[in-house]
Protein backbone atom coordinates (compact mmCIF):
# COMPACT_ATOMS: atom_id res chain seq x y z
CA UNK A 1 0.00 0.00 0.00
CA UNK A 2 1.31 3.46 -0.90
CA UNK A 3 2.29 5.94 1.79
CA UNK A 4 0.14 9.00 2.32
CA UNK A 5 1.04 11.70 -0.20
CA UNK A 6 2.35 14.09 2.45
CA UNK A 7 4.68 11.38 3.77
CA UNK A 8 6.32 10.65 0.43
CA UNK A 9 8.83 13.48 0.52
CA UNK A 10 7.79 15.25 -2.66
CA UNK A 11 9.03 18.77 -3.28
CA UNK A 12 5.54 20.02 -4.23
CA UNK A 13 3.14 17.53 -2.66
CA UNK A 14 0.17 19.84 -3.00
CA UNK A 15 -0.15 19.06 -6.73
CA UNK A 16 -1.19 15.52 -5.92
CA UNK A 17 -4.38 14.51 -4.13
CA UNK A 18 -5.67 11.12 -3.08
CA UNK A 19 -8.90 9.50 -4.19
CA UNK A 20 -10.16 9.98 -0.64
CA UNK A 21 -9.43 13.71 -0.78
CA UNK A 22 -11.34 13.98 -4.04
CA UNK A 23 -14.34 12.18 -2.58
CA UNK A 24 -14.35 14.63 0.33
CA UNK A 25 -14.35 17.54 -2.13
CA UNK A 26 -17.03 16.35 -4.55
CA UNK A 27 -19.26 19.29 -3.69
CA UNK A 28 -16.56 21.89 -3.12
CA UNK A 29 -17.46 24.91 -5.31
CA UNK A 30 -13.81 25.92 -5.53
CA UNK A 31 -12.87 22.59 -7.07
CA UNK A 32 -13.61 21.42 -10.58
CA UNK A 33 -12.92 17.74 -11.17
CA UNK A 34 -12.01 16.88 -14.76
CA UNK A 35 -11.49 13.52 -16.43
CA UNK A 36 -9.14 13.19 -19.38
CA UNK A 37 -8.83 9.85 -21.15
CA UNK A 38 -7.50 8.23 -24.22
CA UNK A 39 -10.62 6.10 -24.67
CA UNK A 40 -13.32 8.47 -25.93
CA UNK A 41 -16.15 6.44 -24.38
CA UNK A 42 -14.83 6.02 -20.85
CA UNK A 43 -16.09 9.30 -19.43
CA UNK A 44 -19.56 8.71 -20.86
CA UNK A 45 -19.64 5.18 -19.47
CA UNK A 46 -19.30 6.70 -15.98
CA UNK A 47 -17.15 9.18 -14.10
CA UNK A 48 -16.65 10.77 -10.73
CA UNK A 49 -19.91 12.56 -9.82
CA UNK A 50 -19.72 16.17 -10.91
CA UNK A 51 -16.62 15.64 -13.06
CA UNK A 52 -16.42 17.31 -16.45
CA UNK A 53 -14.58 15.85 -19.42
CA UNK A 54 -11.53 17.42 -21.03
CA UNK A 55 -10.91 15.54 -24.24
CA UNK A 56 -7.28 15.71 -25.28
CA UNK A 57 -7.98 15.86 -29.00
CA UNK A 58 -11.18 17.88 -29.10
CA UNK A 59 -10.49 20.28 -26.23
CA UNK A 60 -6.73 20.70 -26.00
CA UNK A 61 -5.50 20.54 -29.57
CA UNK A 62 -5.89 22.93 -32.45
CA UNK A 63 -8.30 21.23 -34.87
CA UNK A 64 -6.13 21.97 -37.90
CA UNK A 65 -2.47 22.56 -37.04
CA UNK A 66 -0.37 20.31 -34.85
CA UNK A 67 -0.44 22.65 -31.90
CA UNK A 68 -2.45 23.35 -28.79
CA UNK A 69 -5.47 25.53 -28.48
CA UNK A 70 -4.87 29.26 -28.43
CA UNK A 71 -5.77 31.75 -25.71
CA UNK A 72 -9.34 32.20 -26.93
CA UNK A 73 -9.80 28.47 -27.16
CA UNK A 74 -8.47 27.98 -23.65
CA UNK A 75 -10.75 30.68 -22.30
CA UNK A 76 -13.67 28.97 -24.02
CA UNK A 77 -12.74 25.62 -22.49
CA UNK A 78 -12.51 27.06 -18.99
CA UNK A 79 -15.79 28.92 -19.41
CA UNK A 80 -17.43 25.71 -20.58
CA UNK A 81 -16.33 23.75 -17.52
CA UNK A 82 -17.33 26.63 -15.25
CA UNK A 83 -13.84 27.44 -14.04
CA UNK A 84 -12.40 30.79 -13.08
CA UNK A 85 -8.75 31.68 -12.53
CA UNK A 86 -9.36 30.85 -8.86
CA UNK A 87 -10.84 27.39 -9.47
CA UNK A 88 -8.66 24.44 -8.63
CA UNK A 89 -8.83 21.88 -11.42
CA UNK A 90 -8.35 18.30 -10.23
CA UNK A 91 -7.47 16.03 -13.13
CA UNK A 92 -7.64 12.27 -13.41
CA UNK A 93 -7.97 9.73 -16.19
CA UNK A 94 -7.12 6.39 -17.72
CA UNK A 95 -3.71 5.01 -18.63
CA UNK A 96 -2.14 5.91 -15.26
CA UNK A 97 -3.05 9.56 -15.72
CA UNK A 98 -1.18 10.03 -19.02
CA UNK A 99 -3.84 12.35 -20.36
CA UNK A 100 -4.51 13.93 -17.01
CA UNK A 101 -0.89 15.02 -16.71
CA UNK A 102 -1.01 16.08 -20.36
CA UNK A 103 -4.02 18.30 -19.59
CA UNK A 104 -2.26 19.52 -16.45
CA UNK A 105 0.73 20.46 -18.59
CA UNK A 106 -1.49 22.38 -21.03
CA UNK A 107 -3.05 24.23 -18.07
CA UNK A 108 0.45 25.33 -17.10
CA UNK A 109 1.09 26.67 -20.61
CA UNK A 110 -1.73 29.10 -19.84
CA UNK A 111 -0.57 29.79 -16.32
CA UNK A 112 -3.44 28.01 -14.57
CA UNK A 113 -1.38 26.93 -11.59
CA UNK A 114 -4.33 25.91 -9.45
CA UNK A 115 -4.29 22.34 -10.69
CA UNK A 116 -3.86 18.93 -9.14
CA UNK A 117 -3.62 15.32 -10.22
CA UNK A 118 -5.62 12.57 -8.52
CA UNK A 119 -3.06 9.95 -7.56
CA UNK A 120 -3.78 6.56 -9.11
CA UNK A 121 -6.19 7.96 -11.68
CA UNK A 122 -9.49 6.56 -12.79
CA UNK A 123 -8.63 2.91 -12.25
CA UNK A 124 -7.81 3.43 -8.56
CA UNK A 125 -11.10 5.26 -8.02
CA UNK A 126 -13.05 2.45 -9.70
CA UNK A 127 -11.17 -0.32 -7.90
CA UNK A 128 -11.95 1.33 -4.57
CA UNK A 129 -15.66 1.22 -5.46
CA UNK A 130 -16.01 4.95 -5.00
CA UNK A 131 -19.15 6.56 -6.40
CA UNK A 132 -19.54 7.05 -10.13
CA UNK A 133 -22.20 8.72 -12.20
CA UNK A 134 -23.32 8.86 -15.82
CA UNK A 135 -24.84 12.29 -15.39
CA UNK A 136 -22.99 14.97 -17.33
CA UNK A 137 -22.90 18.05 -15.09
CA UNK A 138 -23.58 21.52 -16.39
CA UNK A 139 -21.95 24.48 -14.67
CA UNK A 140 -22.79 28.11 -15.24
CA UNK A 141 -20.40 29.65 -17.76
CA UNK A 142 -17.74 31.80 -16.17
CA UNK A 143 -15.67 34.76 -17.18
CA UNK A 144 -12.14 33.57 -17.71
CA UNK A 145 -9.28 35.65 -19.00
CA UNK A 146 -6.14 33.74 -19.85
CA UNK A 147 -2.72 35.02 -20.79
CA UNK A 148 -1.25 34.09 -24.15
CA UNK A 149 0.09 30.56 -24.22
CA UNK A 150 3.64 30.39 -22.84
CA UNK A 151 5.67 28.19 -25.17
CA UNK A 152 8.97 28.86 -23.45
CA UNK A 153 8.88 27.63 -19.86
CA UNK A 154 7.59 24.09 -20.12
CA UNK A 155 7.60 23.31 -23.81
CA UNK A 156 10.49 22.46 -26.14
CA UNK A 157 10.58 22.59 -29.95
CA UNK A 158 12.67 20.64 -32.41
CA UNK A 159 15.35 23.30 -32.96
CA UNK A 160 15.76 23.68 -29.23
CA UNK A 161 16.10 19.91 -28.92
CA UNK A 162 18.77 19.92 -31.59
CA UNK A 163 20.70 22.63 -29.74
CA UNK A 164 20.14 20.77 -26.50
CA UNK A 165 21.74 17.58 -27.76
CA UNK A 166 24.61 19.48 -29.35
CA UNK A 167 25.31 20.99 -25.92
CA UNK A 168 25.04 17.49 -24.45
CA UNK A 169 22.32 18.57 -22.05
CA UNK A 170 20.10 15.84 -20.65
CA UNK A 171 17.29 14.39 -22.71
CA UNK A 172 14.96 11.81 -21.25
CA UNK A 173 13.28 9.35 -23.59
CA UNK A 174 10.36 7.94 -21.61
CA UNK A 175 9.27 5.37 -24.19
CA UNK A 176 9.67 1.63 -23.80
CA UNK A 177 13.20 0.18 -24.13
CA UNK A 178 12.15 -1.47 -27.41
CA UNK A 179 11.14 1.86 -28.90
CA UNK A 180 14.28 3.50 -27.56
CA UNK A 181 16.50 0.83 -29.09
CA UNK A 182 14.76 1.23 -32.43
CA UNK A 183 13.41 -2.30 -32.40
CA UNK A 184 9.92 -0.96 -32.77
CA UNK A 185 8.38 2.34 -33.79
CA UNK A 186 5.63 2.24 -31.22
CA UNK A 187 5.03 1.05 -27.69
CA UNK A 188 4.39 -2.64 -27.09
CA UNK A 189 0.82 -3.67 -27.91
CA UNK A 190 0.28 -0.36 -29.57
CA UNK A 191 0.07 0.40 -33.25
CA UNK A 192 2.66 2.33 -35.18
CA UNK A 193 1.97 6.02 -35.15
CA UNK A 194 3.67 7.10 -38.26
CA UNK A 195 7.41 7.45 -37.60
CA UNK A 196 9.64 6.55 -40.52
CA UNK A 197 12.75 5.93 -38.45
CA UNK A 198 13.30 4.07 -35.20
CA UNK A 199 15.74 4.75 -32.40
CA UNK A 200 16.21 7.75 -30.16
CA UNK A 201 17.67 11.22 -30.02
CA UNK A 202 21.43 10.80 -29.55
CA UNK A 203 22.49 10.95 -25.94
CA UNK A 204 18.96 10.57 -24.56
CA UNK A 205 18.58 8.54 -21.40
CA UNK A 206 15.89 5.88 -21.48
CA UNK A 207 13.77 6.13 -18.36
CA UNK A 208 10.34 4.69 -19.24
CA UNK A 209 7.49 6.71 -17.75
CA UNK A 210 6.19 3.66 -15.88
CA UNK A 211 9.28 3.67 -13.64
CA UNK A 212 7.58 6.42 -11.66
CA UNK A 213 4.43 4.46 -10.90
CA UNK A 214 3.57 1.71 -8.41
CA UNK A 215 2.25 -1.13 -10.52
CA UNK A 216 -0.16 -2.40 -7.86
CA UNK A 217 -2.31 0.74 -7.61
CA UNK A 218 -1.05 3.21 -10.21
CA UNK A 219 0.05 5.76 -7.61
CA UNK A 220 3.31 7.66 -7.90
CA UNK A 221 6.33 6.17 -6.16
CA UNK A 222 7.69 8.05 -3.16
CA UNK A 223 10.55 10.49 -3.47
CA UNK A 224 13.17 8.03 -2.19
CA UNK A 225 12.33 5.60 -4.97
CA UNK A 226 12.03 8.37 -7.57
CA UNK A 227 15.38 9.90 -6.58
CA UNK A 228 16.99 6.48 -6.85
CA UNK A 229 15.72 6.12 -10.42
CA UNK A 230 16.23 9.60 -11.80
CA UNK A 231 19.13 10.92 -9.72
CA UNK A 232 21.17 7.94 -8.56
CA UNK A 233 20.78 5.55 -11.47
CA UNK A 234 20.53 8.09 -14.29
CA UNK A 235 22.65 10.88 -12.84
CA UNK A 236 20.12 13.64 -13.35
CA UNK A 237 20.21 16.62 -11.02
CA UNK A 238 17.27 18.88 -10.08
CA UNK A 239 19.21 21.87 -11.40
CA UNK A 240 19.69 20.30 -14.85
CA UNK A 241 18.12 21.70 -17.96
CA UNK A 242 16.08 18.62 -18.98
CA UNK A 243 13.89 17.87 -21.99
CA UNK A 244 11.59 14.85 -21.90
CA UNK A 245 9.99 13.27 -24.93
CA UNK A 246 8.04 10.18 -25.96
CA UNK A 247 5.89 9.56 -29.05
CA UNK A 248 3.44 12.45 -29.09
CA UNK A 249 4.12 14.11 -25.75
CA UNK A 250 1.60 12.41 -23.50
CA UNK A 251 3.84 9.95 -21.67
CA UNK A 252 6.54 12.61 -21.40
CA UNK A 253 4.08 15.02 -19.77
CA UNK A 254 3.75 12.34 -17.08
CA UNK A 255 7.54 12.33 -16.55
CA UNK A 256 7.61 16.14 -16.79
CA UNK A 257 5.14 16.20 -13.90
CA UNK A 258 7.28 13.81 -11.85
CA UNK A 259 10.50 15.71 -12.43
CA UNK A 260 9.09 19.18 -11.94
CA UNK A 261 6.67 18.71 -9.06
CA UNK A 262 7.61 15.54 -7.25
CA UNK A 263 11.38 15.89 -7.52
CA UNK A 264 11.65 19.66 -7.85
CA UNK A 265 13.50 19.99 -11.16
CA UNK A 266 13.37 23.70 -11.90
CA UNK A 267 14.09 23.60 -15.62
CA UNK A 268 12.33 20.72 -17.32
CA UNK A 269 10.40 20.91 -20.57
CA UNK A 270 8.24 18.55 -22.57
CA UNK A 271 9.08 18.10 -26.26
CA UNK A 272 5.55 17.43 -27.51
CA UNK A 273 6.67 16.95 -31.11
CA UNK A 274 8.43 13.89 -29.71
CA UNK A 275 9.26 10.86 -31.83
CA UNK A 276 6.45 11.35 -34.34
CA UNK A 277 8.25 14.56 -35.29
CA UNK A 278 11.88 13.59 -34.74
CA UNK A 279 11.56 10.16 -36.34
CA UNK A 280 10.15 11.75 -39.49
CA UNK A 281 12.45 14.75 -39.88
CA UNK A 282 15.06 14.84 -42.60
CA UNK A 283 18.72 14.88 -41.58
CA UNK A 284 18.33 15.03 -37.82
CA UNK A 285 20.69 12.78 -35.88
CA UNK A 286 19.36 9.46 -34.62
CA UNK A 287 20.89 6.66 -32.62
CA UNK A 288 19.56 3.24 -33.46
CA UNK A 289 21.36 0.47 -31.62
CA UNK A 290 19.21 -2.20 -33.24
CA UNK A 291 20.87 -1.55 -36.60
CA UNK A 292 24.16 -0.42 -35.11
CA UNK A 293 24.15 2.93 -36.82
CA UNK A 294 24.30 6.50 -35.77
CA UNK A 295 23.35 9.22 -38.21
CA UNK A 296 25.18 12.43 -37.45
CA UNK A 297 23.50 15.78 -37.80
CA UNK A 298 23.99 17.61 -41.04
CA UNK A 299 26.61 20.33 -40.76
CA UNK B 1 -16.90 -1.15 -53.56
CA UNK B 2 -18.77 -4.10 -52.07
CA UNK B 3 -21.83 -3.20 -50.06
CA UNK B 4 -21.61 -3.69 -46.34
CA UNK B 5 -23.53 -6.61 -44.83
CA UNK B 6 -27.09 -5.44 -44.28
CA UNK B 7 -27.28 -5.57 -40.50
CA UNK B 8 -23.82 -4.05 -40.10
CA UNK B 9 -24.68 -1.30 -42.58
CA UNK B 10 -27.85 -0.47 -40.67
CA UNK B 11 -25.89 -0.06 -37.43
CA UNK B 12 -23.44 2.27 -39.12
CA UNK B 13 -26.21 4.28 -40.72
CA UNK B 14 -27.96 4.64 -37.40
CA UNK B 15 -24.79 5.82 -35.67
CA UNK B 16 -23.94 8.29 -38.40
CA UNK B 17 -27.34 9.89 -38.16
CA UNK B 18 -27.12 10.53 -34.45
CA UNK B 19 -25.75 13.75 -33.03
CA UNK B 20 -22.35 13.28 -31.35
CA UNK B 21 -23.69 13.10 -27.78
CA UNK B 22 -26.37 10.56 -28.66
CA UNK B 23 -23.87 8.53 -30.63
CA UNK B 24 -21.49 8.35 -27.68
CA UNK B 25 -24.39 7.29 -25.47
CA UNK B 26 -25.42 4.58 -27.88
CA UNK B 27 -21.84 3.33 -28.11
CA UNK B 28 -21.56 3.22 -24.32
CA UNK B 29 -24.87 1.36 -24.12
CA UNK B 30 -23.59 -1.06 -26.74
CA UNK B 31 -20.47 -1.73 -24.64
CA UNK B 32 -22.77 -2.83 -21.84
CA UNK B 33 -24.18 -5.55 -24.11
CA UNK B 34 -20.73 -7.01 -24.71
CA UNK B 35 -20.41 -10.65 -23.68
CA UNK B 36 -16.97 -12.18 -23.43
CA UNK B 37 -16.16 -15.39 -25.27
CA UNK B 38 -17.94 -18.37 -23.69
CA UNK B 39 -15.83 -21.03 -21.99
CA UNK B 40 -17.04 -23.51 -24.59
CA UNK B 41 -15.03 -21.58 -27.19
CA UNK B 42 -11.98 -20.46 -25.22
CA UNK B 43 -10.69 -20.37 -21.67
CA UNK B 44 -8.02 -18.29 -20.01
CA UNK B 45 -5.18 -17.93 -20.56
CA UNK B 46 -6.23 -17.08 -24.07
CA UNK B 47 -3.88 -18.17 -26.86
CA UNK B 48 -1.61 -15.44 -28.14
CA UNK B 49 -2.58 -16.26 -31.74
CA UNK B 50 -6.09 -15.01 -30.99
CA UNK B 51 -4.86 -11.70 -29.63
CA UNK B 52 -5.47 -8.63 -31.80
CA UNK B 53 -2.11 -7.16 -32.76
CA UNK B 54 -1.76 -3.52 -31.83
CA UNK B 55 -4.85 -3.37 -29.61
CA UNK B 56 -3.90 -2.02 -26.21
CA UNK B 57 -7.28 -3.03 -24.80
CA UNK B 58 -6.00 -6.64 -24.98
CA UNK B 59 -8.72 -7.84 -27.32
CA UNK B 60 -8.99 -11.41 -28.62
CA UNK B 61 -10.97 -12.82 -31.52
CA UNK B 62 -12.27 -16.31 -32.25
CA UNK B 63 -14.32 -17.62 -35.15
CA UNK B 64 -16.41 -20.78 -34.95
CA UNK B 65 -18.33 -22.46 -37.78
CA UNK B 66 -21.91 -21.25 -38.04
CA UNK B 67 -24.85 -21.97 -40.31
CA UNK B 68 -24.45 -22.41 -44.09
CA UNK B 69 -20.69 -22.09 -44.15
CA UNK B 70 -20.62 -18.84 -42.20
CA UNK B 71 -18.80 -18.05 -38.97
CA UNK B 72 -19.83 -16.87 -35.54
CA UNK B 73 -17.41 -14.39 -34.01
CA UNK B 74 -16.45 -14.23 -30.35
CA UNK B 75 -14.36 -11.72 -28.50
CA UNK B 76 -12.64 -11.06 -25.20
CA UNK B 77 -11.42 -7.69 -23.96
CA UNK B 78 -9.07 -8.08 -21.02
CA UNK B 79 -8.60 -4.40 -20.22
CA UNK B 80 -11.57 -3.43 -18.02
CA UNK B 81 -11.23 0.15 -19.26
CA UNK B 82 -11.31 -0.90 -22.92
CA UNK B 83 -14.82 0.41 -23.45
CA UNK B 84 -14.34 1.24 -27.14
CA UNK B 85 -12.98 -2.23 -27.86
CA UNK B 86 -15.97 -3.76 -26.07
CA UNK B 87 -18.35 -1.62 -28.10
CA UNK B 88 -16.75 -2.60 -31.38
CA UNK B 89 -16.61 -6.26 -30.39
CA UNK B 90 -20.30 -6.22 -29.48
CA UNK B 91 -21.19 -4.65 -32.84
CA UNK B 92 -19.04 -7.07 -34.84
CA UNK B 93 -20.28 -10.14 -32.97
CA UNK B 94 -23.90 -9.15 -33.38
CA UNK B 95 -23.86 -7.93 -36.96
CA UNK B 96 -21.29 -10.16 -38.66
CA UNK B 97 -21.94 -13.59 -37.16
CA UNK B 98 -23.76 -15.71 -39.72
CA UNK B 99 -22.91 -13.32 -42.58
CA UNK B 100 -21.41 -14.79 -45.81
CA UNK B 101 -17.63 -14.90 -45.53
CA UNK B 102 -17.08 -12.89 -48.72
CA UNK B 103 -19.05 -10.01 -47.24
CA UNK B 104 -17.17 -10.06 -43.96
CA UNK B 105 -13.80 -10.27 -45.70
CA UNK B 106 -14.66 -7.21 -47.78
CA UNK B 107 -15.39 -4.87 -44.88
CA UNK B 108 -12.96 -1.94 -44.88
CA UNK B 109 -11.08 -1.48 -41.62
CA UNK B 110 -11.78 2.24 -41.57
CA UNK B 111 -15.40 1.55 -40.65
CA UNK B 112 -14.16 2.34 -37.14
CA UNK B 113 -14.34 6.03 -38.06
CA UNK B 114 -17.95 5.63 -39.13
CA UNK B 115 -18.66 4.01 -35.79
CA UNK B 116 -16.64 6.21 -33.43
CA UNK B 117 -16.18 9.39 -35.46
CA UNK B 118 -13.05 11.11 -36.68
CA UNK B 119 -11.93 12.24 -33.25
CA UNK B 120 -10.29 8.94 -32.37
CA UNK B 121 -6.59 9.18 -31.58
CA UNK B 122 -4.37 7.55 -34.16
CA UNK B 123 -3.33 4.92 -31.65
CA UNK B 124 -6.86 4.11 -30.64
CA UNK B 125 -8.15 4.00 -34.21
CA UNK B 126 -5.36 1.72 -35.39
CA UNK B 127 -5.99 -0.60 -32.46
CA UNK B 128 -9.69 -0.79 -33.28
CA UNK B 129 -8.92 -1.29 -36.96
CA UNK B 130 -6.75 -4.21 -35.85
CA UNK B 131 -9.86 -5.76 -34.34
CA UNK B 132 -11.78 -5.41 -37.62
CA UNK B 133 -8.80 -6.70 -39.56
CA UNK B 134 -8.60 -9.80 -37.42
CA UNK B 135 -12.26 -10.60 -38.08
CA UNK B 136 -11.67 -10.07 -41.80
CA UNK B 137 -8.60 -12.30 -41.65
CA UNK B 138 -10.61 -15.07 -39.98
CA UNK B 139 -13.27 -14.81 -42.68
CA UNK B 140 -10.63 -14.85 -45.37
CA UNK B 141 -8.84 -17.83 -43.88
CA UNK B 142 -12.03 -19.89 -43.76
CA UNK B 143 -13.04 -18.70 -47.20
CA UNK B 144 -9.76 -19.85 -48.73
CA UNK B 145 -9.96 -23.14 -46.87
CA UNK B 146 -13.47 -23.83 -48.11
CA UNK B 147 -12.52 -22.92 -51.69
CA UNK B 148 -9.52 -25.23 -51.53
CA UNK B 149 -11.74 -27.99 -50.19
CA UNK B 150 -14.30 -27.48 -52.94
CA UNK B 151 -11.70 -27.53 -55.70
CA UNK B 152 -10.04 -30.73 -54.49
Amino acid sequence: MSKRIEERGYITPEVLVSTGWVQEHLNDPEIRIAESNEDPLLYSSNHIPGAVEIDWTRDLNDPVRRDYLNREGFEGLMRRIGATRETTIVLYGDKNNWWATYAFWVLQLFGHTRAKIMDGGRLKWVKEYRPVSREVPRYPATQYQAPERDNTSFRAFRDQVLQHLQKKQPLVDVRSPEEYRGERLHMPEYPNEGALRGGHIPGALNIPWGCAVNTEDGTFKDSVELRKIYLDENKLHPGDNVIAYCRIGERSSHTWFVLRYLLGFTNVRNYDGSWTEWGNMVQVPIENPSVGTRHEAAA
Amino acid sequence: MKQLPERFGRVLELLENLDPADRVQMLVDTARTFRSVPASVAEKPYPVENRVPGCESEAYVWAQPGASGTLNYYFAVENPQGISAMTLAAILADSLSGVPLEDVAAIPADVVFRIFGRELSMGKSLGLMGLVNMVRAEANRHLLASRAENSS
